[in-house]
């Protein structure tokens, strides 16, 4: 058989630049500055730079709030991942299961999609407000004296359950396109086999989502990891203060507030790297056990 | 057809408006919004309509912080404003980059006619200025921390506002309690729990000359009057007497303008917007002290911001920055940003004028800030000059949050913020070496 190939070596490659060349400039280009001025200590207007070696990074090891924010990144991320993608398969296996008017049901439950982040903090905000939110008023039934911005838990709850209403309709969408790819004839056979819906959906519907469950685990992890970013800036008001905040939240705030480039860079190279082994994760381990159809 | 129309017409007034002589245009980047905004927009207006050799175009930059943040990465690119607002804790990080802004004494000595800080009130000379006393920054929204306080709610409980905090706690608050307020609130822990409490007891915040000096400073905040005074806090809050709404400035306000809390700390600069919300009476004071760590209270210094020209634009760039300056000094413009905003006039020019024209026989709570502003000053009421001083105040909001929350002992807390202080201040001391 004879192999298709480029007559001009030259050819690919520049077919190749555009690509490359966004991804030199947008990518390779900052992370390696990232990873240049972490070594350094700079002053804020550029005039002069300090190599210091490690202790950008040395300080993060040995600071314990660095740890606080690590381990309250790491729980919110697995609350938002986890409640996000459970509610959304909930309400998908639901809906898959609405005949009349699906279509506006289902297009109801899409709608947030849409929202913003800031505009969703925006919304959280309101709902939350201290003195007139409803769900302030809501958690005061139950005798749970919520206040914003005060109670540390209590401003973590109000991140979560934003983050994850805003989450809730991407799965939502996904999950559905993937219970209706499933193939009739396989629900038909399942039926026959055994009368339980619930054992009928682990057995057998669970399993072949699986593929979209796990694209979508990485999706949400990386979602309440960084995208989150939003939502936590306006519930917070821009004032960190004794409120929680992720890890991705608190490089913005010692690099773009407090101005400190070096302390911020050795922050953002940490992330670079949890990034990485997220990525290799993705597609070492848990790649090949999935099997897509 | 309909859209070449419009096109055209708007070439055609475009065209109108380009004078017929060249105008030197100059930018002002800014940190205030709202009513706020609008007062600097016709400042700014108003002063190109005064001339016509300059034009001044405000913009917008978001909060103090933001604007501070965009200003030098502007300057790192080379696409600096001519003025830029910059807010006190903001300042040290300006005034010690020497060579990013011009001070604005040899600004107005050099392009204006002359410049004489004696001029301006004193609480406003020396925090924008070197250890020489030279100015760098042109003071602009001054404001300093005072108390305001609902008059119906001190007469419903038949107490007048303290003056001490002894007499707070002894007197006013159980009085406010028993006649169904909360007594309490305030705006900026950091400002003025931190910074003002010091000044206001005349204790040194900072060594070097609470860091004004050239050698290394270190923050003394692990002392034992503030953490005596965070302690009453926390035990006001159990008593009902003080409520803590959160690190938001918004949040602790809004409970005084719906009149549930009796008392609001605030800024002098909060008089204009207070007017216009609050629905009851009020008046405003100076901030009470402890009698007993002082029988002689001392003055506040002035927080606010600062207008700052950037170096490297050239000389008419800059006699245009320096027109500005004097435009925006002149005490009519100081009188009408008093009155407009509330945040107190930098000259004392300006302030005779206001006092001359009977502003505060109308409105005597206007004149709080101003009056503290002159209080008698003490060794260490000057202000203070500390890098890195947004990252330290973060670290103090989060401390004083975790300590009024309980989550932590005021010893600890304190002891945290020296420590974490004093690193943030070592880092900022080797990024100038």
């Amino acid at each position: 058989m004879k192999r298709a190939g480029f007559r001009n070596p030259w050819l690919p490659i520049l077919l190749l630049v555009p690509q490359l060349s966004i991804i030199m400039v947008f990518f390779y280009w900052p992370a390696g500055w990232a990873i240049q001025s972490s070594f350094y200590l700079q002053d804020p207007f550029g005039f002069g730079s300090t190599f210091v070696g490690a202790e950008n990074y040395t300080r993060l090891a040995e600071s314990g709030e660095y740890r606080k924010v690590a381990w309250f990144t790491l729980i919110y991320t697995l609350l938002v991942t986890f409640l996000s993608l459970s509610l959304a398969l909930l309400l998908a296996v639901k809906a898959d299961k609405v005949i009349r008017g699906a279509k506006t049901y289902r297009t109801l439950l899409m709608w947030v999609y849409a929202v913003a982040p800031p505009v969703a903090g925006f919304l959280g905000l309101m709902f939350f407000d201290q003195s007139v939110g409803p769900l302030t008023d809501f958690f005061k039934l139950f005798g749970w004296d919520f206040q914003l911005g005060v109670g540390y838990t209590d401003t973590a709850t109000a991140m979560v359950i934003v983050a994850v209403w805003k989450q809730i309709p991407v799965n939502f969408i996904f999950f559905l396109s993937g219970l209706q790819s499933i193939p009739r004839s396989v629900r038909e056979a399942a039926l026959i086999d055994n009368g339980s819906g619930t054992q009928r959906f682990w057995d057998i519907t669970f399993p072949l989502l699986a593929p979209t469950a796990f694209f979508l685990l990485i999706i949400n992890i990386t979602y309440a990891l960084f995208d989150t970013f939003g939502v936590i800036d306006t519930l917070v008001k821009g004032e960190p203060g004794n409120n929680p905040v992720t890890l991705v939240y608190k490089v913005f705030i010692d690099g773009f507030r407090g101005n400190d480039l070096g302390g911020s860079s050795a922050q953002s190279v940490v992330l670079m790297v949890l990034v990485l082994i997220l990525t290799i994760f993705q597609f070492r381990l848990l790649e090949r056990r999935i099997h897509y159809t | 057809m309909k859209l070449t129309h419009v096109m055209s017409a708007s070439l055609v007034s475009g065209m109108l408006a380009v004078p017929a002589y060249a105008q030197t245009e100059i930018t002002w980047w800014h940190a205030m919004g709202g009513q706020l905004g609008e007062t600097v927009n016709q400042i700014a207006t108003d002063f190109n309509a005064s001339q016509s050799d300059y034009v001044i175009t405000p913009v917008f930059k978001g909060t103090y912080e933001e604007t501070l943040t965009a200003g030098i990465a502007a300057f790192r690119a080379g696409e600096q404003p001519n003025v830029m607002q910059v807010f006190d804790a903001g300042a040290a990080t300006v005034i010690a980059a020497e060579g990013a802004t011009i001070p604005v004494e040899a600004l107005l000595t050099e392009f204006g006619s002359g410049f004489d800080s004696a001029d301006y009130i004193s609480g406003v000379r020396n925090f924008y200025a070197d250890n020489d006393g030279t100015m760098i920054g042109m003071p602009f929204n001054s404001s300093t921390p005072i108390m305001y306080y609902n008059e119906d709610a001190l007469a419903a409980a038949g107490v007048s506002a303290p003056t001490t905090w002894e007499e707070f706690q002894e007197t006013t608050a159980p009085a406010l309690v028993e006649a169904g307020y909360i007594p309490l609130a305030q705006s900026h822990l950091p400002w003025i729990f931190t910074e003002n409490f010091y000044s206001r007891h005349n204790i040194q915040f900072a060594t070097n000359d609470n860091g004004y000096g050239d050698g290394t400073t270190e923050i003394l905040i692990d002392q034992p009057e503030i953490k005596a005074h965070f302690t009453a806090l926390t035990e006001w809050i159990d008593q009902g007497y003080f409520q803590w709404y959160g690190t938001g400035w918004g949040d602790n306000q809004t409970p005084f303008e719906q009149a549930e809390v009796a008392m609001w700390l605030g800024s002098s600069g909060s008089f204009g917007g207070l007017q216009a919300t609050a629905e009851f009476p009020f008046s405003a004071t100076l901030l009470p002290y402890w009698e007993g760590i002082t029988s002689e209270p001392t003055q506040t210094f002035i927080g606010g911001a600062a207008l700052f020209a950037m170096s490297g634009k050239s000389d008419e760039e800059n006699a245009a920055t320096a027109a500005f300056f004097e435009y925006l000094t002149s005490p009519e413009v100081q009188y009408m940003w008093h009155r407009e905003t509330g945040y107190v006039p930098v000259t004392e020019a300006a302030y005779a004028l206001a006092a001359s024209d009977g502003y505060y026989e109308e409105k005597p709570a206007a004149e709080v800030g101003i009056q503290q502003l002159q209080l008698p000053a003490g060794d260490f009421t000057r202000g203070y000059r500390m890098g890195f001083y947004v990252q330290i105040r973060d670290v103090m909001n989060r401390e004083y949050g975790r300590i009024l929350t309980g989550e932590t002992s005021v010893d600890d807390g304190f002891a945290a913020i020296q420590e974490e202080a004093n690193e943030l201040l070592d880092r900022f001391a080797r990024t100038q070496g």
